[in-house]
């Protein structure tokens, strides 16, 4: 007995040395380096999406640093694994901002795990770049919003199909989930707003990776056989949709007959799919690989021989990393340090360059002003843009389409500094949980 | 001589000048006259070809889809049948014009470079790289445009099955202008399958036309009788435009019709839908009910073995397009066996290194193959990376047909037709060969069949390498319908021992009665409470009957179960 347990103590003992130097080694290095989260699942159901955001956050720090660094120092990344799972993104998001001392966290993918590490970066003052398309309803004074807001990407693509197709009956398909059901509520709401009868508009819901679409299918056909032009709006999430593609092309459901509009389907998840059923349904994002840019050609390039990989494919998650990485350089140059409150002072107004030719400026609502392109799928798993927005449009967090946060405006700066101010009542604090 | 004289003006009056005829004169000028004439029609001829050459050219300086579009109509205007190979050109993606001289031409893409055709003959005008050419943009309105103006042009094809696609389309898209130009093709019309198609098309045709209500009521008539979705839309979308009274009313009565016929397809067709659903729970769930069935092992890493067959059938694909692209649509059936032994001998490997350590512990069992699947699928990531990997339906696979308003996926079909195969010779090697005999002897009686000489480790072993490998050439299948990505296997795990425990453990066919019945469920309640509570309320209807019956449809009796 005694034996054993001198030698949990001693294992005990040796594992907190450990553990002290482990703790002391980065807040040595912390001397001359800038650290940088990076909080991308690398395993669990959403590495298929996150890993190559890791592996662009990488390739940034590495091109700042080419560059000499920022103020003087090195960037260094910290790279966590959350592993797709929700309450672990906020322990590691505490373990990136305490423990390491990171100066800002890129990171997050699916809606759940932003909204589970909110509370994280308000309580330490962190600062998080969250670079995919959201549902909006939110502003967080720590949260910088680089995807898009619904109405940069779901509104405008439904325009299109009403102005340019012809549309005139709606099925809005998608996910059971947080993301889908808010742009669904919007979008209902929206083409109510423009006259579209509730009966024109079917609504369907499916679990997280559903496989057998063969009755979506054909209520969709059923649907769209009613004499009147008939479209989808898909918000169907990830891996469902090669099933989902799949079963329309089996069904003989043609683009031209029946288009599909997708919010989740970029170059990354084309590049893993037959896409002969896909060609002409359409994609509605921020940025595509085949923008014919030479900002855009020089940034391929350079991912492409990071990556050691020339068949590599970028798409907008990917821009939004970029133009946030750029954003949050300027505006620590402009501050003069990493610390958060001057970084979030200092970085509304700021405007780098996008990768489809433009600029791209950080609003007060922490969101950012983005050109909306409408692609149609190529064979090559390409996108060839159709149409695209004349400027560039502002994210509006607090969509004007619900009765719920048409009043609520979201305005960083001193003196108002309030995500949900209601214009109505001239209170800060309408609906919601941020603040 | 007389000749030389005539030829200097060479002007038609000078030929046609009455002058007394002498009989040489009079042959000259026949001919003469003659070789005028073919001149003269070769340079219409041409004169017509330019101008086509010059609407065709205009794609190249095309700045938007609308000009693109006035282009299409322009071209379809002249009426000339040439022109359909540059629209369908076109329509395809196609249509390329050089950067260099602007010059528009039909392209396929052959490697870095693209081979090049006329767009109007179709000869070969050489190759050029990429880089040179530009594509002519088209979108899906585009082309619509095009298979819609081509329609009217192609009616007068050689090949029936263009003409029959032409009525189609003009049934889809009726034109009350197309009313006389069908009724003439109807009249030449020799083929009756496709006379029927070109009739239906006029009639919709007429329903748009001013033509009176006798005629429409006989194309009402001819339209319902139709009977399928794409007349039920056209009588929707015509209804609110009929004009009141016996129109409007044979309209209404019409779709009323219609839609009853509809509805007994929909019900033929949900329950296929249920079959459908419920080959894929049997193909996904028969490996587990050897390994958790007939072993009793809870095997928590049986979707990584489905996930295993999926990935070699990647391998194997991928290996054929690289090495042998003829091959191609014979990648599954080289895929099956390799599968088998793959995720046999990972199934082996498993059985030997930890589970022969845990028979009789079921929750170690459970949390070690729990812990088995996570490494598997972790593996399977940092081999072949987190993203979807591409697998290509071969030919045969492709596709649907239609019996009556059904439609039927020929992928679908085939899964059906092999998930019983792999059922009923699973069952004949349980029921008719020694090795079954033995397996199920161990089964039965470990103690009694290791007395008869039964080397009952590696009848264990073997028994879980199959399961293993069932689940393997199960994932071959279902690469076919599903995404293959390490998650594979996660999305098939519960719905296997859902199916094994509704089934009854232990017994085969209680497995294929369960995976069915289970299917056809779930298509029946998805119509009427949606994708996501259709499936909550299988599982409750699941608890409800386990509650009543513990050891499910087919309950296994005797020593066995209470041992």
């Amino acid at each position: 007995m005694r034996g054993s347990f001198s030698t949990i103590t001693q294992c005990l003992s040796a594992g907190l040395i450990a553990a002290g130097i482990g703790i002391t080694a980065p807040a040595m290095a912390q001397e001359d380096t800038i650290k940088v989260g990076v909080l991308h699942s690398l395993s669990g159901t959403m590495a298929i999406s996150e890993t190559t955001l890791k592996d662009t956050m990488l390739f940034l720090i590495d091109e700042q640093n080419k560059k000499g660094g920022l103020l003087g120092k090195k960037l260094e990344a910290v790279v966590v694994d959350p592993a797709s799972d929700w309450p672990l993104f906020a322990e590691k998001a505490r373990e990136l901002i305490a423990v390491n001392k990171v100066a800002a966290v890129f990171g997050c993918w699916t809606s759940v795990s932003r909204k589970s590490v909110l509370p994280v970066f308000e309580e330490l003052n962190g600062l998080l770049f969250y670079p995919v398309q959201y549902e909006g309803e939110e502003s967080q004074r720590n949260v910088f919003y680089t995807g898009a807001a619904p109405n940069q990407q779901a509104i405008p693509a439904v325009d299109y199909l009403m102005n340019e197709e012809g549309v005139e009956r709606w099925v809005l398909a998608g996910t059971d989930y947080v993301y889908p059901q808010t742009t669904n509520k919007i979008l209902q709401a929206y083409l109510e707003s423009k006259g579209v009868a509730k009966d024109d508009i079917m609504v369907n819901y499916t679990p997280f990776g559903h496989s057998d679409w063969q009755t979506i299918v054909t209520d969709i056909k059923n649907f769209g056989s009613a004499g009147k032009k008939t479209a989808v709006v898909s918000t169907i999430n990830g891996d469902a949709n090669v099933p989902f593609y799949k079963e329309l092309g089996n069904q003989g459901i043609k683009a031209e007959d029946i288009p599909v509009v997708a919010f989740s389907v970029g170059e990354e998840e084309l590049a893993g799919l037959d896409t002969a059923p896909l060609v002409g349904h359409l994609t509605a994002w921020n940025y595509f690989q085949s923008v014919d840019v030479p900002e855009n050609a020089a940034f391929i390039d350079a991912w492409r021989a990071f990556i050691k990989d020339d068949k590599r494919v970028t798409n907008d998650p990917m821009e939004a990393h970029v133009i946030g990485f750029n954003m949050w350089v300027k505006a620590v140059e402009k501050a003069g340090t990493t610390d958060p409150d001057a970084v979030i002072d200092a970085i509304v107004g700021v405007s780098v360059p996008n990768l489809s030719g433009g600029y791209s400026t950080m609003m007060p609502n922490h969101h950012i002003t983005k050109p909306v392109l409408i692609g149609e799928i190529q064979a090559d798993g390409q996108m060839e843009t159709v149409w695209q927005t004349s400027g560039l449009v502002v994210g509006d967090e607090w969509s004007d389409y619900l009765p719920d946060s048409k009043d609520l405006i979201a305005d960083w700066r001193a003196p108002m500094s309030c995500g949900n101010f209601n214009v109505a009542t001239g209170k800060c604090g309408g609906k919601g949980t941020t603040n | 001589m007389s000749l030389r004289t005539i030829h200097p003006p060479f002007r038609p009056e000078h030929f046609l000048i009455t002058r007394p005829a002498r009989p040489v004169t009079i042959l000259l000028r026949r001919i003469l006259i003659t070789l005028l004439l073919s001149l003269a029609l070769v340079a219409q001829a041409s004169a017509d070809d330019a101008s086509l050459r010059a609407i065709v050219a205009k794609f190249a300086t095309a700045k938007n889809f609308q000009a693109t579009e006035a282009i299409v109509r322009e071209l379809a205007g002249t009426g000339d049948p040439s022109v359909e190979r540059p629209l369908a050109a076109l329509a395809e993606g196609d249509l390329y014009f050089r950067k260099s001289d602007n010059a528009v031409f039909i392209g396929k893409e052959a490697g870095q470079s693209v081979r090049l055709s006329d767009p109007l003959t179709g000869e070969s005008a050489g190759e050029e790289p990429k880089g040179a050419l530009t594509k002519v943009r088209v979108n899906n309105s585009l082309r619509r445009t095009v298979r819609d103006v081509t329609g009217t042009l192609t009616l007068g094809s050689e090949d029936p099955a263009v003409r029959l696609a032409a009525a189609e389309t003009m049934f889809g898209n009726p034109d009350p202008e197309a009313v006389d130009g069908l009724a003439a093709a109807i009249a030449k019309e020799t083929v009756a399958s496709v006379k029927a198609k070109l009739e239906q098309a006029r009639a919709a045709a007429v329903l748009r036309s001013d033509l009176p209500e006798a005629d429409k009521l006989a194309a009402i008539e001819r339209i319902a009788a139709r009977g399928d979705r794409a007349a039920l839309s056209l009588l929707i979308g015509y209804e609110n435009a009929a004009p009141e009274g016996a129109v409007k009313d044979a309209t209404t009565a019409a779709i009323a019709d219609v839609n009853s016929r509809l509805a007994v397809w929909a019900a033929a067709q949900n329950v296929w839908y249920g079959l459908s659903l419920g080959s894929v729970l049997l193909l996904a769930a028969i490996g587990l009910a050897i390994t958790f069935g007939v072993m009793g092992v809870i095997n928590m890493a049986h979707g990584e073995m489905v996930m295993i067959g999926a990935y070699t059938t990647f391998v194997v694909q991928d290996l054929i397009r690289g090495s042998f692209p003829g091959l191609f649509d014979w990648s599954l059936a080289i895929a099956l066996p390799l599968a088998f032994l793959v995720a046999g001998a990972v199934g082996l490997a498993i059985e030997r290194g930890i589970i022969r350590f845990l028979y009789g512990r079921p929750l170690e069992t459970l949390l070690a193959t729990w812990g088995v699947s996570l490494i598997l699928q972790q593996a399977v990531r940092t081999i072949f990376g987190p993203t979807n990997r591409e697998v290509g339906n071969p030919s045969w696979m492709s596709g649907a047909f239609n019996l009556g308003e059904m439609s039927i996926t020929w992928n679908r079909l085939w899964i059906m037709a092999f998930a019983l195969a792999v059922f009923f010779l699973l069952l004949f090697v349980m029921k008719r060969t020694a090795w079954g005999l033995q397996m199920r002897a161990v089964t039965a009686n470990r103690r009694m069949a290791a007395s008869m000489g039964i080397r009952t480790p590696w009848v264990d072993a073997l028994t879980f390498a199959l399961g293993s490998g069932i689940a393997g050439i199960a994932g071959v299948a279902l690469s076919q319908i599903d995404n293959v990505s390490p998650n594979l296997g996660q999305g098939y795990i519960i719905d296997s021992f859902m199916v094994v425990v509704f089934g009854g453990v232990g017994n085969l066919w209680g497995t294929l009665v369960g995976a069915f019945s289970l299917g056809v469920l779930n298509k029946f309640l998805e119509p009427y409470a949606g994708a996501v509570l259709g499936k909550i309320l299988v599982l409750v209807l699941i608890i409800l009957f386990i509650q009543k019956r513990p050891r499910g449809l087919f309950a296994l009796k005797g020593r066995a179960v209470e041992a």
